[in-house]
């Protein structure tokens, strides 16, 4: 958590949030992941270290993967910010989402929104990707419960889902 | 009626769904009104005398609840074990970053700059900071003599057992504090009423630890005291005592200010302030015949506690009973301790003094096959334990294991020996050497000895009028898949489809205290306990005449309609029975350690780049016996997850003290493995049942951590030609040896060749 100063103006701020035009006050140096969190109540991003090595608030920012508890909240003024809940819809999950849950991608959950947004990022990018490009994509996402391994094949299981579309 | 088998079938995650699509609650997405952040002031001497606290200029302190000792309405401690760990300190600390003081605010940013304006004054006291200052007892910091807890195990006449020896192996072995480093930092909620008391939110593994935490601190009868477990994001042990305390540290920032108070470490805090898994010292002295046989040992083993009791005495138990493996000894004499040092307390850590104490094992197995002149398969083979033998604690093995048979299938799914044939060639010429080496190991499920007995769990099963079944259990869930197998156990039991079965949300208003989620014991005791509550379900409708024969789930639904109307609600409860013919002495430390065993073979490959110095895991070849697969795809992610986490262990993670404080805690310079680190884990089972299990079932969890390290560190022993008996093994370690090993080049290392 930052230490922000106490006094400062809140600024306003406008975003697309999975889609939706969004305007809210708030200080420019708050981290986008408290914003969304606590602001938006879009809960599904997780804060785990706070310093951008674990990944677990990965959202994607204009098509970015980002640290979402790097971005001072300014500099996503104007951006399209896509967080786990954008994902899918009420009924039909994202092709990952489901193969995650298929294969044993998310045991305790917490690093999961941020690995799957990760997988998005990176099929966006490579839509056939070999085994070297999903560990290099998930790379900067740490998950201390699966070893990775059916990370791994649930990737790889969400390519063979949308092929076989 | 037809429903297909449940158990063995890898049906998806309960919470699954809830977890991929972010919709899963965890304690920080929770918000209540009016609520409350709190925080925590700790020490920054590691052992003083509390002289003064001032509250410094800058803040308004009107504004901030403040909690110290003094409020504390109960006990002043952790009620667990020996009760010895305060709250919060009041007269002296004992460690660095001990809590002394608590603050609370609505506005978290106000919060941090308070904390910063807090100045604690103290008188410092001689600090003790390794298990070798503890032991000279120069200074003492716990109890008379710094020792926390001691055991000795003695089997047969170890005494006699030198003069015929034909080789006399010694060894000493390290391994180094781990963090758990679960993604999701420890955090809690609580809130207080006068009339109905104090509730907790938390992510935790134990909510009934907490409970009786809660009830000392606060001063509170058990129905005043209400623990709620949230989904957990990872534990891995490090949620298993420690909750009590921040728990405790919430609860009491809610008494006073009468509002629901939140607190929510950050990784930085988290790291520097709560458990690791204990450093040890392992020494081995043991008599060998001239074939490589085992004719008896000495072992001692040393953990190092931290500053309080805790949990040390259990792990320590753990690691006593393990540290003869999966080895036939005729004699042995094990004496252990836990020491006390000015550090935070150490803790539960998946395996539990079993990978310490294992990692210096099968260390010292390659040590004894070099002696000898023996391979590292051979002086395994000709210990290996049989069915019939009696272990260290004298329990005899009544399981039909065949460990010859399991070593040669794990030889087999790694091309052992071609690789390692192939290996020696090519290790003649370049800067990268390859290496494979080997660890056989066991784990004791369930509590150790008569804990079962004293846990005396209990576990319900409830039906609806609509059907569903709902499991009652204070077992949580924190990844490993408790909901999803003991929903598929309580589904098999009745016949039913598993999504006709939910498990309710661990709420000790609500669940029975199926004891703690630990000690790989969740599958074999509450799973059996979950197989009987749901029995229990299906012989009460019979009996009552709305059931009978072979049903569909749409009768049973209208079964249960039935009874409910006319009983008012269909619950079955089972509490834990002791297998009648277990016998343990909690004096002598002998007896039947453990109701089962899992066993395995771990095989790591490695390369080692004498350019970088690091070593890159190539290929790992997990094959384990674990009584019945319940859940596929659960149980390979159990284990692909503990043999990267204790990958870590071997090479990566090194937790850096000064002066008791953790100096490294954060996740840029505390390093686990990432996806680009680890080798394909292929993992293996044989499954051959075990009659105190649901279905056959053993405990699984913790397994995986024993094996691998020594697996790897005899991999590099394997490349190099060099002995290394500590972990974590950094590019440092190999770059100071084989600096050493050039310097020396002249004299040839009594290890080199014989590999």
């Amino acid at each position: 958590m930052n230490s922000l100063p106490e006094n400062d103006s809140k600024g306003e701020v406008s975003f697309l949030v999975n889609g939706r035009e969004t305007k809210l006050l708030a200080h420019p140096m708050e981290r986008l992941l408290d914003v969304l969190r606590n602001n938006l109540g879009l809960t599904g991003t997780k804060e785990g270290c706070g310093e951008g090595e674990c990944g677990s608030c990965s959202v994607l920012l204009d098509g970015m993967l980002v640290n979402s508890c790097l971005v001072p909240v300014a500099q996503a003024s104007g951006a399209s910010i896509v967080t786990i809940e954008g994902i899918s819809t009420h009924d039909l999950m994202n092709p990952l989402q489901e193969a995650f849950l298929e294969c044993g991608g998310a045991q305790c959950g917490i690093c999961t929104p941020g690995m799957i947004l990760a997988a998005v990022h990176l099929l966006e990018k490579k839509p056939e990707p070999v085994l070297a490009d999903i560990r290099e994509g998930l790379a900067g996402n740490l998950c201390r419960c699966t070893g990775y391994m059916q990370i791994f094949e649930a990737v790889a299981n969400a390519v063979r889902r949308k092929v076989a579309k | 009626m037809s429903v297909p088998h449940i158990i063995g079938a890898s049906v998806p995650r309960k919470e699954g769904r809830d977890k991929v699509t972010g919709a899963a609650r965890y304690v920080d997405d929770m918000v209540l009104p009016g609520m409350l952040h709190g925080a925590t002031v700790r020490s920054s001497v590691p052992r003083g005398k509390i002289k003064n606290i001032s509250f410094g200029p800058g803040v308004d302190w009107n504004e901030f609840v403040v909690v110290t000792a003094k409020d504390i309405p109960g006990k002043n401690c952790i009620a667990l074990i020996l009760d010895d760990q305060p709250c919060l300190a009041s007269e002296t600390v004992n460690h660095a970053e001990e809590p002394i003081l608590l603050l609370a605010h609505a506005d978290r940013h106000k919060l941090r700059n308070a904390v910063e304006a807090v100045t604690i004054e103290y008188e410092s006291l001689p600090s003790v900071h390794t298990m070798e200052e503890s032991e000279r007892q120069s200074t003492i910091i716990w109890g008379d003599d710094n020792i926390l807890k001691r055991y000795l195990v003695e089997k047969g006449d170890i005494d006699a057992v030198w003069k015929e020896a034909a080789h006399i192996v010694e060894g000493e072995y390290f391994t180094g504090a781990q963090e758990q480093l679960y993604i999701e930092n420890n955090g809690v909620i609580a809130a207080f009423d006068p009339g109905s008391g104090v509730t907790v939110w938390g992510s935790l593994q134990c909510p009934y630890y907490v409970h009786k935490a809660l009830m000392a601190l606060c001063g509170l009868p058990e129905d005043k005291v209400r623990v709620v477990q949230m989904e957990t994001g990872g534990a891995f042990g490090g949620k298993e005592e420690y909750p009590s305390m921040i728990a405790g540290h919430a609860a009491l920032l809610a008494i006073k200010s009468s509002k629901p108070v939140k607190i929510i470490y950050d990784r930085t805090e988290d790291m520097v302030a709560t458990t690791k898994r204990h450093p040890s010292r392992t020494r081995h002295r043991t008599a060998v015949s001239k074939d490589g046989k085992i004719l008896g040992g000495e072992i001692e083993f040393t953990i190092d506690g931290g500053a309080y009791a805790t949990l040390s005495s259990v792990v320590l138990s753990r690691g006593t009973i393990h540290a003869g493996g999966p080895y036939y000894w005729p004699s042995v004499r094990i004496r252990t301790k836990a020491v006390a040092t000015n550090t935070p307390p150490h803790g539960a850590f998946r395996g539990f003094g079993a990978p310490q104490s294992l990692f210096a094992l099968e260390r010292h197995m390659d040590r004894i096959a070099q002696v000898v002149g023996i391979s590292p398969i051979e002086v395994r083979q000709r210990n290996f334990l049989k069915t019939g033998q009696t272990t260290t604690t004298e329990q005899t093995i009544q399981e039909q294991i065949d460990l010859h048979r399991l070593l040669d299938r794990a030889l087999e799914l790694s091309d052992y020996h071609a690789k390692k044939t192939r290996f020696a060639e090519e290790n003649k010429n370049g800067l990268r050497k390859k290496g494979i080496g080997i660890a056989a190991f066991l784990h004791g499920a369930g509590f150790t000895g008569s804990g079962e007995r004293y846990l005396n769990s209990l576990v319900g099963v409830e039906a609806g009028v609509d059907g569903v079944v709902r499991v009652l259990v204070s077992s949580a869930e924190f990844g490993q898949g408790t909901n999803t197998i003991l929903c598929q156990i309580a589904a098999e039991a009745l016949g039913l489809p598993y999504e006709n079965v939910a498990i309710a949300q661990p709420d000790t208003t609500v669940v029975p205290n199926s004891g703690p989620t630990v000690a790989s014991r969740t599958a074999m005791i509450v799973g059996k306990l979950v197989q009987s509550a749901a029995t229990g379900i299906k012989l009460t409708l019979a009996k009552a005449g709305v059931l009978a024969g072979d049903y569909t789930a749409e009768q049973f639904r209208a079964a249960c309609r039935e009874y409910i109307a006319k009983h008012g609600e269909l619950k079955s409860y089972v509490r834990y029975e002791s297998p009648g013919d277990v016998f343990w002495d909690d004096e002598k430390y002998r007896g039947e350690a453990y109701a089962a065993f899992a066993w395995a073979i771990y095989i790591a490959e490695v390369t080692v780049d004498l350019t970088t110095y690091s070593v890159t895991v190539d290929d790992f070849v997990a094959l384990q016996e674990i009584g019945k697969v319940l859940n596929p795809v659960l149980a390979e992610g159990q284990i692909t997850g503990g043999v990267a986490q204790a990958i870590g262990f071997a090479l990566y993670e090194n937790v850096v003290w000064q002066h008791g404080r953790m100096l490294n805690n954060q996740m840029t310079n505390y390093i686990m493995p990432t996806s680009v680190d680890l080798p394909p884990i292929r993992v293996f089972f044989e499954e051959h049942g075990n009659v105190h299990g649901a279905h056959g079932a053993k405990g699984i969890g913790e397994l995986p951590m024993d094996g691998p390290a020594p697996a790897i560190v005899n991999a590099v022993e394997d490349a190099l030609g060099l002995r290394f008996d500590s972990i974590p093994l950094l590019p440092e370690d190999l770059y100071e040896a084989l600096r050493d090993e050039s310097v020396d080049q002249a004299v040839p290392s009594p290890v080199r060749g014989m590999a």
